[in-house]
């Protein structure tokens, strides 16, 4: 059995800093839409607060990288994955419910499209620190 | 915006970000070098910070007043985590993390450039 702690070190460290940056994104996105324009587009907006609690509970799960965190990173991961694909293909298909607002909007292409490769680098990262 | 001021923290960033990726290309932990450039760059957030927050009580123009007090707020947050996130570990990756911490203060400079001039 490997040691799980070596999920929080080597590229695992690289991994975890930009999951940081995206916590810290997505939470602030998310803390000013719901607090200026909840109105405006409620679905986008809640899935934005969604997408905030995703990020951060892989974070840190992927940073305290024990055996139990690892389990919490590997859910929060999957579901950030279906998310974004899910809300990539849905903001493509009806645009009028997304005003390009989350994170995940057209697969994250906002952001690079990193949002699109970072859940299969983290499960990727994941499996390899098994 | 203080323009000025946000070029010289993109390109101080910038600088921070290669000088971390040679440390870690070169197999080095992060040093006093970087942590210093690092230290220079955080006092130039908040002189960005307090000039920012006078000059968005005096603006003329509608600027999201939420966005943009987050980005100055956040992009303050973002080097002195990244450099305790790196100074943890022992391997030339906490280097290469912080360089990623510090891609990430241009970007925030340049979405605050976006909503200042919107």
């Amino acid at each position: 059995m490997a040691d799980p702690a070596a999920t929080k070190h080597g590229p695992g460290r690289i991994l975890i800093a930009v999951y940081g940056v995206f916590a810290l994104a997505a939470t602030a996105r998310a803390a000013v839409q719901i607090a200026t324009k909840f109105h405006e587009a409620p679905i986008a907006y809640l899935l934005s607060a969604v997408a905030a609690i995703i990020y951060c509970a892989a974070t840190f799960a992927l940073a305290k990288a024990t055996t139990v965190s690892r389990k919490v990173a590997t859910a929060a991961i999957a579901i950030e994955l279906v998310g974004v694909i899910g809300v990539g293909a849905f903001s493509y298909a009806v645009p009028d419910d997304f005003p390009d607002a989350t994170v995940w909007s057209h697969f994250g292409q906002g952001y690079g499209f990193v949002p699109l490769v970072l859940p299969v680098l983290g499960l990727l990262w994941l499996r390899r620190t098994r | 915006m203080f323009a000025p001021l946000t070029w010289v923290l993109v390109a101080l960033s910038l600088a921070a970000m290669v000088y971390a990726v040679v440390l870690a290309a070169r197999n080095k932990r992060i040093d006093w070098t970087v942590l210093g450039i690092i230290g220079v760059i955080e006092v130039a957030l908040i002189a960005q910070l307090v000039i920012g927050i006078v000059q968005l009580s005096g603006a003329e123009r509608d600027v999201s007043g939420p966005f943009f007090v987050g980005y100055l707020i956040g992009s303050l947050l973002v080097l002195p985590v990244g450099a305790f996130w790196a100074l943890a570990e022992s391997s030339r990756w906490g280097a290469g993390a912080l360089a990623v911490a510090c891609l990430v203060v241009p970007i925030l400079e340049l979405r605050l450039h976006e909503v200042w001039t919107a």
